[in-house]
């Protein structure tokens, strides 16, 4: 070990510039959660200030629970999250595996057109997608939302995960068919748990986004039923007057879910790290 | 047991032709071994014996029957992986079971088999280890006992030895003879280590881009190679090549090993000054800068007092010579 890599003034540099980036990130959070138990008056009276006896106030959080179907819209955007991110590691997964293990015509090609849609918004197709969905009869379902939310993560978890597939032993997948093992097989008990760490991370990039979205929950799926947190969180912003206590009480209840989404993965992510593979 | 015959394989990647006609017969019992420096193909062929590739056009038969479009695990083979390849989430005892398993063999058998592999390659303080837990000796005893189970008609070698350390890698070449005998198992095996080969195979098939250069037992290659290349490329150190008409003798090229050389201080046919001189203490190999012969290797046994710069003669053992037409194929003498 060199002294230079050990040097204390680089070190504490190094750490100043984790720790403010760490503030700035989690600044917005903090003030978010900070004054969702305050009353409104010291809301905007001292918005920096910690919650203290004559200010703290829960009427935001009672205002959520009884107005509004807060249950029913957490519900509601566990289970798109959760589905998408299902189905986004499923099928990204699958073609990430036919895109590095399989010899086709075209292929260099399939894997740049399933790429592509990094590069496009997904939102520039609004009508088109709210046309489909009106067709199909599925305006006002959390299918629909399903299946936006899947299309707009694949191509970054295809992208991603072909990479990672091709750090996959061919040695090992070779031993499994010699063994008998079907290409499905192959696929979910030797190739699946060797990618663990990218999926975890693809997981994670995929899950933000559709959690937070209010796009397409407003344009496809408003209805009362179908709601999502951020979606519900906006009853509370009125054109004239808008509920701080409120929102910001939503917006608390609705980081807690994604934070054991977060955990989960991320666990997952280092055991995935740390297990020995081939050599 | 096992017997495997090969009739006019080709194997194409696009345009590019990688095995390019082989005809083999490998009969019960036998142990063969594919030779070739890197990308001649013999990789491609084990694999095309495996099932795992395609072959272009050609008939893969094993045991009389025609298994050309037979999926790996119904062919009756087993197969050992450079990078041993077991799988990282079983056990020791699993990684063996699961061929079998896959297949539908009954539970007590499956017991009885890898009982009998764990005790030939003395696995059992092994059994319910992860593979990261073992080293890499104990990995290709596993990867080799889970080819034991499978008790098949033909045990597929992939380099199996070159990512073990020297001394392993002589210490498992042993035990795979050991196994090879007790056994009395159809083997094939790729290398490109001449050293494996010779000491393992009854018949080495020598292997150059895509066309079998000859077929024979080591000794045979070794002292009836039938062209150049596999003159060159059977034996340590290397066949020395010298043009024939510069030293006045017949043919295109006369080939001559380093070990058929002797050295004398005072006289003999070669007059060179040695460049350059390995003492490995059973052998000195001498590099001499010859006048007419141009740079030679000199292989003498035992040890010996010869610096660089010293000017030494060497002699061929005349009936030792080889000697090589314009194509490069040998003129039987």
């Amino acid at each position: 070990m060199s002294k230079a890599r050990h040097s204390t003034l680089r070190t504490s540099l190094v750490h100043l510039a984790l720790i403010t980036y760490t503030l700035v990130a989690l600044f917005p959070v903090f003030l978010t959660i900070i004054n969702s138990f305050k009353s409104k008056q010291a809301i905007f009276g001292q918005p920096l200030r910690l919650p203290g006896p004559s200010t703290f106030s829960l009427i935001g959080y009672e205002t959520v629970l009884k107005q509004g179907d807060f249950v029913t819209y957490f519900q509601n955007s566990t289970i798109v999250t959760v589905v998408s991110i299902f189905l986004v590691l499923l099928f990204g997964a699958m073609a990430a595996f036919a895109l590095a293990e399989y010899r086709f015509r075209g292929n260099t090609l399939m894997g740049l057109y399933l790429a592509i849609g990094i590069m496009i918004p997904i939102r520039l197709g609004t009508v088109a997608l709210l046309q489909g969905m009106v067709a199909m009869g599925l305006v006002n379902t959390l299918t629909a939302l399903v299946l936006v939310y899947t299309a707009q993560g694949l191509p970054l978890a295809i992208f991603i995960l072909s990479e990672f597939m091709r750090t996959v032993s061919d040695d090992l997948k070779n031993a499994g068919r010699i063994d008998g093992l079907s290409e499905y097989a192959i696929f979910f008990r030797l190739a699946l748990p060797l990618v663990r760490p990218a999926m975890a991370t693809v997981a994670v990039f995929t899950m933000i986004p559709i959690w937070n979205d209010l796009w397409f929950p407003l344009i496809l799926a408003p209805s009362e039923s179908t709601k999502t947190v951020t979606l519900g969180a906006q009853l509370f912003i009125g054109q004239f007057v808008t509920n701080w206590n409120a929102v910001l009480a939503a917006l608390s209840l609705a980081i807690f879910p994604v934070l054991v989404l977060y955990v989960i993965f991320s666990r997952q992510l280092i055991r995935g790290i740390t297990s020995g593979a081939v050599k | 047991m096992g017997s495997l015959e090969l009739r006019n394989i080709r194997k194409s990647f696009g345009a590019q032709e990688v095995l390019k006609g082989i005809d083999l017969q490998v009969k019960d019992g036998e142990f063969v071994i594919f030779v070739g420096p890197s990308g001649c193909g013999k990789s491609t062929l084990l694999r095309s014996i495996a099932g795992l590739e395609d072959v272009t056009t050609g008939t893969v038969l094993i045991n009389g029957h025609d298994v050309t479009v037979t999926p790996p695990a119904k062919r009756g083979i087993a197969m050992v992986f450079q990078t041993y390849a077991l799988y990282p989430h079983l056990s020791v005892r699993e990684n063996m079971a699961l061929g079998l398993r896959q297949a539908g063999t009954p539970a007590a058998e499956i017991d009885v088999r890898v009982a009998k592999a764990t005790d030939m390659l003395s696995l059992e303080p092994y059994l319910k280890r992860r593979p990261a837990e073992l080293s890499g000796g104990q990995r290709q005893r596993v990867a080799i006992g889970r080819a034991l189970v499978r008790e098949p008609a033909l045990f597929l070698f992939d380099e199996p030895l070159s990512n073990l350390d020297a001394a392993l890698r002589v210490q498992t070449r042993v035990e795979i003879a050991r196994l090879h005998r007790q056994l009395a198992a159809t083997m094939i095996y790729v290398t490109h280590d001449q050293v494996e080969a010779m000491t393992l195979a009854d018949r080495i098939v020598v292997l150059n881009s895509g066309v079998i250069e000859q077929i024979g037992s080591p000794m045979e290659l070794y002292n009836r190679p039938a062209n150049l290349f596999v003159a060159g490329f059977i034996g340590s150190p290397q066949m020395n090549f010298i043009e024939a008409a510069r030293v006045g003798e017949a043919g295109a090229t006369i080939g001559i090993r380093p070990e058929h050389l002797s050295v004398s201080p005072t006289e003999g046919r070669f007059r060179g000054k040695v460049i350059h001189a390995e003492h490995l203490g059973a052998d000195t190999n001498l590099y001499l800068e010859t006048e007419t012969a141009g740079l030679i290797t000199v292989r003498l046994f035992g040890e010996h007092r010869y610096a660089p710069d010293d000017i030494v003669y060497a002699t061929p053992e005349v009936v030792k010579i080889h000697r090589f037409d314009e194509n490069g194929r040998t003129i039987a003498s």
